[in-house]
């Protein structure tokens, strides 16, 4: 219950009808146009596994840790991937401290919805020993500053952090070949996480009115508009999961438009975030070659050519 | 595992695009404003309607629209491993948020501003598709209890398991692990309000399992309509008019 009108009360009437009328027009009041995305910016913690992602004014971090624990009874050879989400009051006045509320628990669903109903981790490599020891893989997201369309943030944080994130190597020892045997990072390089695609969020905003759609719906449009519809589709254009929690009605034609839209978007995100990813492990690499003064890298790529 | 025989025939003998009986009672706790039991096959849903009422927590008054709760919950003894569940867990937190937006867009809450309706809905029996056929329980027991609504909402499930799209899950079919997109509907006006799936699929399939979720829905909606107007009826009956 909690939060669910206090974004609406904060905008005025006028405020809320010059949103309505300028969208008839295809305006968006921060000049975008209604099947544009905001600016995504990814950020890396020196830490793997820390991710922090802004998506015009909505913030969020992502966290990923791990820990070897005895697997479910009734999967015994599988992995854990557990996502947690923290609403701070800090982010948006409305967010109540304490139990997560339904908007965090909402978040936390279509994410883990999109990442585990899909097997986009593979949690059979995270097995260790079969009904003993699998790792837990533990997302944990953290709104930082709510500015609408938290989901997708919180999706792209999430894919970053799993991207970047490294559990230390182990093998079996011991006399019976059932003791764990965790190696620090030190010792033995850290293995990344299988990640098979890349399930990305997208969110629509539909508007009572003479079905308007936008995509990425920012803080003030999400307290005007009617319905909202979260689709996490990869780059292969497969649908992961969908969200569309009742709210106004749409037909089905403007479903499979807003897919369609979902999927070529996806692409261009995927990109975005495999790039950054990408910087981030050279620049991981880079930090962990100890340079002498004398040589230079260039003279090697002289010879090479 | 093969969920779909050579003979086309599924685990519970009912084709692909079969859907499970349906059974419905209007009226069924006395003290509520409205009520309802909703049977698909073996799942069994009742759902209760207090109001319009006085708002209980008046910081949560509307006072242009009335204010819709909803919860949601399933009995101990629903399913076959009897276990506590703590209440208000994720699952059925989420479930609750669902069903109440969805019933928020089909009643007419701007015509009763200052006021709260409650929906509540128990699963006593869960054998997949609990979610629609809450939804479908929750729409009956609004129209009994006479709150204005646009249109009934109506709830289906369909999922595609052995290269068939099936309709109507039970819960084996559920728990395999494939696709299940579950669809509400508004059907005079034709617009889909609720829309939730999972596991991958391509496009083209989903908007084929999609379709056949919305047929579903629109079956659910003749018997929804025959149920309530077999209802009125004898309510008029017993008026002796």
């Amino acid at each position: 219950m909690e939060g669910r009108l206090a974004n609406s009360w904060r905008l005025t009437v006028n405020d809320k009808n010059f949103i309505k009328t300028a969208l008839l027009s295809e305006i968006r009041i921060d000049g975008r146009k209604p099947f544009e995305f905001r600016k995504i910016s990814i950020k890396f913690g020196r830490e793997d596994g820390s991710s922090e992602v802004q998506l015009g004014q909505t913030r969020v971090m992502g966290m990923v840790t791990a820990q070897l624990v005895q697997p479910y009874r009734d999967r015994p050879k599988e992995g854990i991937l557990s996502i947690f989400t923290e609403f701070s009051p800090m982010a948006d006045p409305s967010f109540e401290p304490g139990r997560p509320g339904e908007l965090a628990v909402e978040l936390g669903r279509i994410v883990d919805r999109g990442l585990r109903e899909s097997r986009a981790v593979d949690t059979e490599s995270l097995c260790i020993l079969a009904g003993k020891f699998v790792w837990a893989i533990r997302i944990d997201l953290h709104i930082l500053d709510n500015g609408g369309n938290l989901v997708d943030a919180a999706n792209i944080a999430a894919l970053a952090a799993l991207l970047t994130f490294r559990r230390p190597e182990c093998s079996l020892g011991g006399e019976d070949g059932q003791e764990v045997i965790v190696h620090p990072p030190e010792i033995r390089e850290p293995l990344p996480l299988t990640v098979h695609h890349l399930p990305i969020a997208i969110s629509f905003g539909f508007f009572s009115n003479e079905s308007i759609l936008v995509i990425d719906p920012t803080h003030n449009e999400e307290a005007v508009m009617g319905g909202r519809m979260t689709t996490t589709v990869n780059a292969n254009g497969d649908i992961c999961a969908i969200q569309k929690s009742g709210g106004e009605g749409v037909p089905r034609r403007v479903i499979m438009q807003c897919l369609q839209l979902a999927t070529s978007k996806a692409a261009s995100i995927t990109k975005q975030i495999k790039d950054a990813v990408e910087v981030f492990n050279t620049e991981r690499a880079l930090r962990k070659i100890k340079r002498h003064p004398t040589s230079t890298g260039d003279d090697v790529r002289e010879k090479q050519n | 595992m093969e969920y779909v025989s050579p003979e086309g025939l599924r685990l519970d003998g009912r084709r692909p695009m079969e859907m499970r009986q349906l059974r419905a009672e209007i009226g069924t706790v006395a003290k509520a404003n409205g009520s309802a039991v909703f049977e698909m096959g073996n799942t069994k849903v009742i759902a209760a309607v207090y109001g319009p009422r006085e708002v209980q927590n008046r910081s949560q008054q509307i006072n242009d629209q009335a204010l819709v709760r909803c919860e949601y919950s399933m009995a101990n003894f629903s399913t076959g491993d009897r276990m506590r569940k703590p209440k208000g867990d994720r699952r059925s937190t989420e479930i609750s948020l669902v069903i109440r937006q969805t019933m928020e867009a089909c009643i007419l809450t701007h015509l009763m501003p200052r006021s709260q309706i409650d929906i509540f809905v128990q699963v006593l029996q869960a054998d997949g598709g609990t979610r629609s056929a809450c939804i479908n329980a929750a729409t009956l027991a609004l129209a009994d209890a006479g709150i204005p609504m646009r249109d009934i909402v109506t709830s289906c499930s369909a999922g595609y398991l052995n290269s068939t799209p099936l309709l109507d899950l039970n819960y084996i079919e559920d728990s395999a692990g494939g696709p299940d997109v579950t669809v509400g509907i508004l059907p005079k006006l034709d617009k889909v309000t609720l829309l939730q799936m999972d596991a991958k699929l391509p496009v083209d399939i989903f908007e084929n399992v999609m379709g056949l979720a919305i047929e579903g829905c629109k079956a659910i909606a003749n018997y929804i309509r025959e149920v309530l107007l077999e209802n009125t009826k004898q309510l008029e009956y017993r008026r002796g008019l």
